[in-house]
């Protein structure tokens, strides 16, 4: 079953793009396990409530690189609140096609933007929409168990 | 560009000797071996030749050996069919918690049957201790099943020790043999072996063939019932081309010493070469272990995206990761013999086989950890 990603998908795994970290970050999203065997890293800079910049670290499986990769171009330049927009089906799309047994890869994707997002705004001491607190809590809560 | 094949405990390409032999069983040799018409004759005698081969192999007769569509169906056959002609004497079963699917799968079910089943625990190399099999024997105990040669990490199993335990308890001994049979001599008179399981397609025969071997005192039922082939053990019409394939095959093995040797050399090097990569571990046996198998994991990298990583380098191997497996679960052996799951996830397989060269080591040993490097570079570990 490894290699039924599609082009696109491999594209993203064999040259994945804003592979690294940000020096003094805005913002950090961690999320995943290494019991799962995926753990994902996001580093965002933010100017004017702009996402200036963003990079990754993940270990885990070629879609779970390939949907690190993609979030970052799809967050990349957005504001604060269009990214928050972003979904695990956004990032299925942007890459065509995942197969039904990684989406929970497209979810991690995902949640490390908000968990970046939320990350920022709690240090700037801004207020925290509701629903990316309530999110939040529950991407804490699930932390430790394998999707 | 060529791929490079390491992965011959998955399955192996069928040698072209093979090929040729199981030719004109398709053609013009297509007769049933049950017609009594010379068609008949000629593939009941190809057939029959192809057995006695098969036997002669394990040090049995010919008529202890029985066809089967493949080494899971003859751990089933075993299985299933000892537990349910013995239910008179008992209903406890032994095995180990590392065995293939094909075995635990079986005796899972069995449970549901109301069979009762021991898992074996092993040691951190994956050898079963032969004493804790005679201590887990009962009153109620019918059968002990251990495979040969474990399919992942390799580990050979001292099944001779288990066997007397065994013949000493008067308990049904079967081994799941697809890793070794063809790989290690075997002699199931000494070893005392009563049911023994083995695949044509690990050792350069075709796909869909296998055979168990039963002792002629063994008692046990068939769970296919049929036109009675096989001493009514395995009714369906016989495989020809499949079982002259698989005693072509045996043929070819018949050399397995030197080659074993030959395997062990190139196999000892890309070891020693891995482990000089930081972060990697050998799982399995040093001493007790197959000599095509090369099981090593990784510390920060996961094994799903090695695996396709290294298939664009042309190297096709294997992984215990839990992201490359349909249930997302890591190897039950690798844990088995107390690795985390972080290990496990990062775990590599490589077999060899016959048409292994040293050029195919030399360009694992160079490109693995340009892969593994690559990936730490993406990983927060």
């Amino acid at each position: 079953m490894a290699l039924e990603y599609n082009k696109k998908v491999m594209q993203y795994f064999l040259n994945p793009k804003n592979v690294g970290e940000i020096k003094n970050p805005d913002g950090v999203g961690k999320v995943g396990n290494l019991t799962c065997g995926d753990v994902m890293w996001l580093f965002v800079k933010i100017e004017k409530d702009k996402i200036k910049d963003i990079k990754f670290k993940t270990l885990g499986c070629a879609a779970a690189i390939a949907t690190s990769s993609i979030i970052t171009e799809l967050a990349k330049g957005k504001t604060i609140k269009d990214a928050l927009k972003l979904s695990n089906k956004d990032v299925v799309k942007a890459l065509g096609s995942l197969p039904v047994i990684k989406h929970h890869c497209s979810l991690l994707a995902e949640e490390a933007l908000c968990e970046a997002i939320y990350d920022y705004l709690r240090k700037k001491k801004r207020p925290i929409p509701k629903f990316l607190e309530k999110k939040h809590q529950k991407i804490k809560k699930a932390g430790n168990v394998c999707k | 560009m060529e791929k490079i094949y390491l992965d011959y405990s998955a399955t192996t390409p069928m040698a072209k000797e093979v090929v040729k032999a199981m030719e004109p069983y398709f053609s013009e040799k297509y007769g049933n071996p049950s017609s009594l018409h010379a068609l008949g004759k000629e593939a009941k005698d190809a057939l029959e030749k192809a057995r006695s081969s098969l036997a002669k192999s394990l040090n049995a007769k010919s008529v202890e050996i029985i066809f089967t569509g493949c080494g899971t169906e003859s751990n089933n056959l075993a299985i299933k069919g000892v537990a349910f002609a013995n239910r008179d004497k008992g209903n406890h079963i032994i095995t180990s918690n590392i065995e293939h699917p094909a075995v635990l799968n079986p005796c899972r079910w069995l449970e549901k049957q109301g069979f009762k089943v021991t898992y074996l625990d092993v040691n951190k190399e994956g050898l079963v201790n032969p004493k804790d099999v005679e201590k887990a024997i009962t009153k109620d105990t019918i059968l002990v099943t251990i495979m040969h040669v474990n399919n992942e990490i390799g580990t050979i199993q001292p099944l001779a020790e288990i066997g007397k335990i065994c013949k000493k308890k008067k308990v049904y001994f079967h081994t799941d043999a697809v890793q070794g049979f063809g790989k290690l001599p075997i002699d199931v008179k000494k070893m005392n072996i009563d049911l023994l399981s083995a695949s044509a397609h690990k050792i350069l025969g075709p796909k869909g063939v296998g055979l168990l071997y039963v002792n002629h005192n063994v008692k046990i039922e068939p769970i296919q019932h049929g036109g009675g082939h096989e001493s009514g053990l395995r009714s369906g019409t016989e495989n020809v081309a499949g079982a002259v394939g698989f005693a072509k095959a045996i043929e070819i093995a018949k050399d397995m010493k030197k080659e074993m040797e030959r395997e062990k050399k190139l196999r000892d090097k890309l070891i020693n070469s891995l482990l000089k990569i930081e972060g990697s571990r050998l799982n399995g046996s040093r001493t007790e272990r197959l000599a095509n198998n090369v099981n090593v994991s990784f510390k920060g990298v996961e094994g799903e995206a090695l695996l396709i990583r290294l298939s664009q380098e042309r190297l096709q191997v294997s992984t215990g990761s839990a992201c490359s497996s349909k249930s997302l679960e890591p190897s039950h052996v690798l844990t088995a013999i107390g690795l985390t799951p972080v290990l496990a996830h990062g775990s590599l397989r490589i077999t060899l086989g016959r048409y292994t060269t040293e050029e195919h080591i030399n360009h694992a040993i160079n490109v693995i950890p340009k892969v593994i490097n690559s990936l730490r570079k993406i990983s927060p570990f």
